[in-house]
């Protein structure tokens, strides 16, 4: 375990040197730890890949006091302090115009482009972290197959939903931003829903299995979630 | 008896107008940026000016200030950069709180100096709570008003005018406490301890250098234009939280610093990070302007933080009573 102060109002807990699950759900374990201790000052607790990043008030706390408090604090084993993720089935539309990227994947690959839809959906992914826009989940790990580097030249906005992948990770926009990822597919759920109580689907530490769906049901669908949005939201688990 | 809120029309928004607070915290490890006032000093002072607690929404005025109309008299102060404000064509102080007749006109001008100004008026800017905060988040469309900037045409509305806290009229700032805003300025930075990311002579370069803020420049970061700091080839760097104030160095060499709207997490290393003593100095940089960087230790850091807080309390003390309608409206949904 390394600490590394970000700054003045910051330290980031490094807990491992790769990407890997053990090491991660280690981190949102800590992480939930952490911010279950109700310190006041602590203003915000990051889990990432492999590391947490926690945001103090430094009128409140200096970086030594903190850090005591944090090294005092035992450090969950991963199996034990993590709750299960929640599984998430997310319906995709791949290819065609919500997934203008699949054929060039899919040679890639050197894959049919229902090859490479297969191969996708056939992974149980982690969300290792959440970043970039609010409720942009970093999934991992992408078959090894799949893993095309990002395009040379961002999109300057890619639709809400667009379903993309670079390296080995896979993610979803949730809303309309730029963005570099091969984008293969798009789905009618939406991630961030700015009006709800618990707007972000999504958590650290969840599980997320794609299902590959019809143009059909993804209009069924669309139409769906757009009258679903119109009603009240249900409180946060 | 429930008394009648201060409305204002937005009769020219400015160049980008947003209603912040100073921030909605608890949410980036969902990847919802903090967001919030740029200047917080600035802020918090016109808040406390007219006696609101520093967590009450204001309007950040962004180069062209809007020009408002009061349907109601009200309290206001102005904070933060001058960009020349006029009540009916008359000039009027910055960092002091004034009473506004209802009909009366706020303009704002050319820029004289800095970047962003505060607008406070009592009771804060009524718009709903999301997540814990009003304040803006453009790009999700977040808090403030719609999740969007001002537009024409606008209804604004403040706290009821109390009449009873007219002590509070002319109150100002004390000339020693006034920031200092500087076109080319400089900014301390904590170094960041891991040396693996960078050739030795980034940090030197860093803190020799002078760095334009690019045209490319926002509330979420600005791109700095100067000598490029050297990555090292050999180590990957793999996304973590970020901080505002990290200066994230991309393959380029040309560092970003990241400002209130910030990414919560980022795949570049950061070389240092802005102290947030002089975070508000940053926030009065515009494209063009020019920075230095000077390194500085954590200690000394949040020394100078609590100096400058000891001052600010002692010559406007915070605001901590819960008045009336503070909480206004209570609702956690965006839509209005």
């Amino acid at each position: 375990m390394r600490l590394i102060p970000l700054g003045d109002s910051a330290v980031t807990v490094e807990l491992g040197e790769a990407i890997d699950p053990d090491v991660n759900a280690l981190a949102v374990a800590y992480a939930n730890r952490i911010a279950a201790q109700g310190w006041s000052g602590i203003v915000d607790v990051v889990p990432t890949y492999r590391s947490i990043t926690v945001h103090y008030d430094p009128l409140r706390w200096d970086l030594t006091a903190l850090t005591d408090r944090l090294l005092a604090l035992p450090c969950p084993y991963p199996r034990e302090a993590e709750p299960q993720g929640t599984l998430h089935d997310i319906p995709v539309l791949y290819g065609g115009n919500q997934g203008p990227d699949l054929e060039g994947v899919a040679s890639f690959a050197g894959l049919e482009p229902s090859e490479a839809i297969a191969l996708h959906a056939s992974v149980c992914y982690r969300v290792y972290m959440l970043g970039f826009t609010p409720g942009f989940p970093y999934l991992g790990l992408l078959p090894e197959k799949l893993a095309m580097p990002r395009l040379p030249t961002p999109r300057p906005s890619v639709p809400p939903g667009s379903v993309g992948l670079a390296d080995r990770q896979t993610g979803i926009y949730p809303i309309a931003t730029p963005g570099g990822w091969r984008l293969i597919g798009r789905t009618p759920i939406p991630l961030y829903r700015r009006t709800g109580l618990d707007p972000f689907l999504l958590k650290p530490g969840d599980l997320v299995r794609f299902r590959p769906i019809d143009q059909d049901e993804f209009e069924r669908l669309s139409r769906e979630m757009a009258h679903e949005h119109d009603r009240p939201q249900q409180r946060p688990r | 008896m429930k008394r009648k809120r201060t409305e204002i029309d937005v009769v020219k928004p400015g160049w980008l107008t947003t209603v912040q607070d100073l921030g909605r915290h608890g949410y980036q490890r969902y990847g919802m940026p903090v967001s919030g006032v740029m200047d917080r000093f600035a802020a918090i002072v016109g808040n406390r000016l007219v006696g609101n607690p520093d967590r009450a929404a204001v309007l950040e005025c962004t180069l062209k200030g809007p020009e408002l109309f009061f349907r109601d008299d009200a309290r206001l102060a102005v904070t933060g950069a001058d960009l020349s404000p006029t009540l009916d064509g008359n000039d009027i102080p910055l960092w002091e709180c004034l009473n506004v007749r209802r009909g009366s006109r706020l303009r704002f001008g050319t820029r004289r100096i800095g970047f962003r100004c505060y607008l406070a008026i009592a009771e804060g800017f009524d718009v709903p709570t999301v997540l814990g905060s009003r304040s803006t988040h453009s790009p999700s469309q977040t808090g403030g008003l719609d999740g969007r900037p001002l537009r024409a045409g606008d209804l604004l509305f403040g706290g009821p005018f109390d009449g009873d806290a007219e002590q509070l009229v002319g109150r100002r700032l004390p000339d020693r406490l006034l920031p200092r805003y500087d076109r080319s300025a400089i900014l301390r930075v904590v170094l960041d301890s891991r040396r693996e990311f960078f050739q030795d002579a980034a940090v030197s370069t860093l803190l020799h250098s002078v760095y334009t803020v690019a045209p490319q420049s926002d509330r979420m970061g600005y791109r700095l234009i100067g000598p490029p700091l050297p990555r090292a080839g050999a180590h990957h760097f793999i996304s973590e939280g970020t901080a505002t104030g990290a200066l994230q160095v991309p393959a380029d060499g040309q560092p970003i610093l990241l400002m209130a709207d910030r990414q919560t997490t980022g795949g570049y290393p950061p070389i240092a990070v802005v102290i947030s003593a002089d975070l508000p100095f940053a926030a009065q940089l515009g494209p063009g302007d020019t920075v230095r960087f000077v390194s500085c230790s954590i200690v000394e850091a949040q020394a100078l933080l609590r100096t400058r807080h000891h001052l600010l309390d002692a010559a406007l003390p915070p605001i901590t009573v819960n008045r009336r309608s503070l909480g206004q409206k209570k609702s956690d949904g965006g839509s209005s």
